[in-house]
């Protein structure tokens, strides 16, 4: 942060004006930003290649407001030159961004999305704005922000089999608390992280937000280059945690214990284990989104799936979380492995995860998914269930018509 | 600026999923948004907010997305300021950017009651309860977010700021 407003320190509770190295909106925070920017009065952004629109969220447009909104984008883009990433060239913001080398280590990111925090898995400073905001930067690629404190959360020890990133991410919110976190950065350190794959590490930072985070973070290591590698095309810095920092609270985690973890309704910090929740019968399973839809978790998902039929009645819903995850999710057969256990793949989007598009829920459903929010009416009806799960966890839960933990499918296996 | 009205009161965590569900976010009349204002927590909101109130929350208010719907919803619906105990960031700034004066409080929502007639200074730093006769002292907002709110929000501040180079 002090990097990017010239300063050669800064403290916790500083307001900086930071200079922005890129912006993304989509289309439903867009047209406000774009509205707003009119509204400026002035014709030309600040710097068309540091704003990234990307369609997502009713994708491919599901009414005649939102194909018009898209419409709206489109112009947008095209009149200011803007990176833009159409229905069928993107995915999901939040997994286009790093894929296709917007996400630099070492920059100040903001995004009109909550999740943008999901890029401090790279080592970048990412944080989510409104619409509004996003049109000033448009207009003159500033911010203020204020320096936060700073949660450093140092994880340990080595998952048990069927026991992911996202049970750990669940299982430290319910610990912090839905507004434990609220204006801090959380930095993930220790040794489970540096052996965490990058898609890991974007689901733990993807969840920050959920404890009230102004944004995740981990140092950049080989495997954050290794991922960079071929896709950001400029030179760039890693930043190394300041040494001496005085933490607001550090916090210890040793993952060898974690069990499959579940987030009940209706929100997030609710959170129980799998095998306590046997009795929850559902009637939709999802597996997609920002936060684990990538190709690591639909393998997880067709290990379980894998020969097998979901329950009658379960309909389950496979979301790439890009076209570049569902192209190599074709390529390794996991396509095929959902499709014969009688799962729905839908294209890349953010699906039923908001509950403006497709997958929405009636009064009285229950859905398990690997999506990020359970709050009532999110996926639907405000009379329905969500309840928050490892993508192994809503595959085994697919199988049985129930919330499952993973194992208990295995073992009935073997 | 001082703003007064009697109050509505919610609890803890209330998310910008009830505040503006993620189905109407295709709406772009902030009117339209209006109708669906709190709709997961209390359909009858809009006809209860739109005389104009003040909403007093709890811990955490306006967490989860950045949908900026959710602050436009609430401000067309006739709320005219909202003083939480602590708010979720992107909400706070949604707020102040689109001219919704928002203030924390840590105490107010045991200090007030459903109802009362609440005049919060935001110059002064002072809320006062009509109702109960009670005062209190608040952390004032920063002087660039006060210029922001008396401008009408953040492009109308930017403008200004604009005209003045």
């Amino acid at each position: 942060m002090a990097k990017s407003s010239g300063k050669k320190k800064v403290q916790p509770g500083d307001i900086v004006d930071a200079t922005v190295d890129m912006v993304m909106v989509h289309d439903l925070t867009g047209p406000l930003a774009i509205e707003a920017f009119k509204r400026i009065g002035i014709s030309k952004v600040w710097d068309n290649k540091k704003i990234a629109i990307i369609l997502d969220h009713q994708v491919p447009a599901e009414s005649v407001k939102a194909a018009e909104l898209h419409k709206m984008l489109r112009f947008f883009a095209k009149e200011q030159g803007t990176r833009f990433y159409d229905v069928g060239r993107g995915g999901i913001c939040h997994q286009v961004m790093p894929e296709k080398g917007h996400v630099v280590p070492g920059t100040v990111m903001v995004g009109a999305d909550s999740h943008t925090c999901t890029y401090g898995a790279f080592g970048a400073f990412a944080t989510g704005i409104g619409s509004t905001e996003a049109a000033a930067v448009f207009a003159t690629g500033k911010i203020w922000l204020k320096v936060p404190e700073t949660i450093r959360i140092k994880v340990h020890g080595k998952f048990k089999r069927f026991v992911t990133p996202k049970d750990l991410i669940l299982s430290l919110i319910g610990k912090v608390r839905a507004d434990g976190a609220t204006y801090k950065a959380v930095e993930f350190a220790g040794s489970t992280i540096r052996g965490m794959s990058m898609a890991g590490r974007m689901t733990l930072c993807n969840m920050t937000v959920e404890m009230g985070a102004k944004n995740g973070i981990v140092e950049p290591d080989e495997s954050t280059l290794k991922f960079l590698e071929g896709r950001v095309k400029k030179p760039f810095e890693t930043l190394k945690s300041d040494v001496g920092t005085a933490y607001e609270r550090v916090m210890e985690f040793d993952v060898s214990g974690l069990e499959p973890t579940v987030a009940c309704p209706a929100s997030v910090d609710n959170v129980k284990l799998a095998s306590e929740l046997s009795n929850v019968t559902v009637e939709q399973a999802f597996i997609g989104s920002c936060t684990n839809g990538r190709i690591e978790d639909l393998r997880l998902a067709a290990e379980v799936m894998k020969g097998k039929k979901v329950k009658d009645g379960v309909r389950t819903l496979v979301i790439p979380a890009s076209q570049e995850v569902y192209r190599q999710a074709v390529k390794e057969g996991l396509v095929e492995i959902f499709t014969d256990a009688g799962a729905l793949v839908c294209g890349s989007a953010c699906g039923p995860c908001l509950g403006g598009h497709i997958g929405l829920l009636a009064a009285g459903e229950t859905c398990v998914s690997t999506s990020n929010r359970n709050f009532i009416g999110r996926m639907g009806s405000t009379q329905a269930s969500v309840y928050l799960a490892s993508p192994v966890t809503v595959a085994a839960s697919a199988l049985t018509g129930r919330i499952t933990d993973p194992r208990e499918v295995e073992a009935k296996v073997t | 600026m001082r703003i007064s009205a009697p109050v509505l009161k919610f609890g803890d965590n209330v998310d910008t999923d009830v505040i503006l569900p993620g189905k109407y976010l295709v709406l772009v009349d902030p009117k339209d948004l209006a109708k669906h204002a709190m709709e997961g927590l209390d359909p009858d909101f809009p006809e209860k907010a739109k005389k104009g109130v003040i909403i007093v929350g709890g811990k955490n208010f306006g967490c989860g997305s950045s949908r900026e719907q959710a602050p436009l919803a609430l401000k067309f619906s006739g709320v005219k300021s909202v003083v939480a105990e602590s708010f979720a960031r992107i909400f706070f700034r949604n707020a102040i950017n689109i001219g919704l004066p928002v203030i924390e409080f840590k105490g107010i929502s045991k200090a007030v009651e459903d109802r009362d007639e609440l005049v919060v200074d935001f110059d002064k730093g002072e809320i006062c309860d009509v109702s109960n006769g009670r005062m209190f002292k608040v952390a004032k907002l920063p002087t660039f977010l006060l210029e922001i709110l008396s401008d009408g929000g953040l492009i109308e501040n930017l403008r200004r700021r604009m005209k003045k180079k």
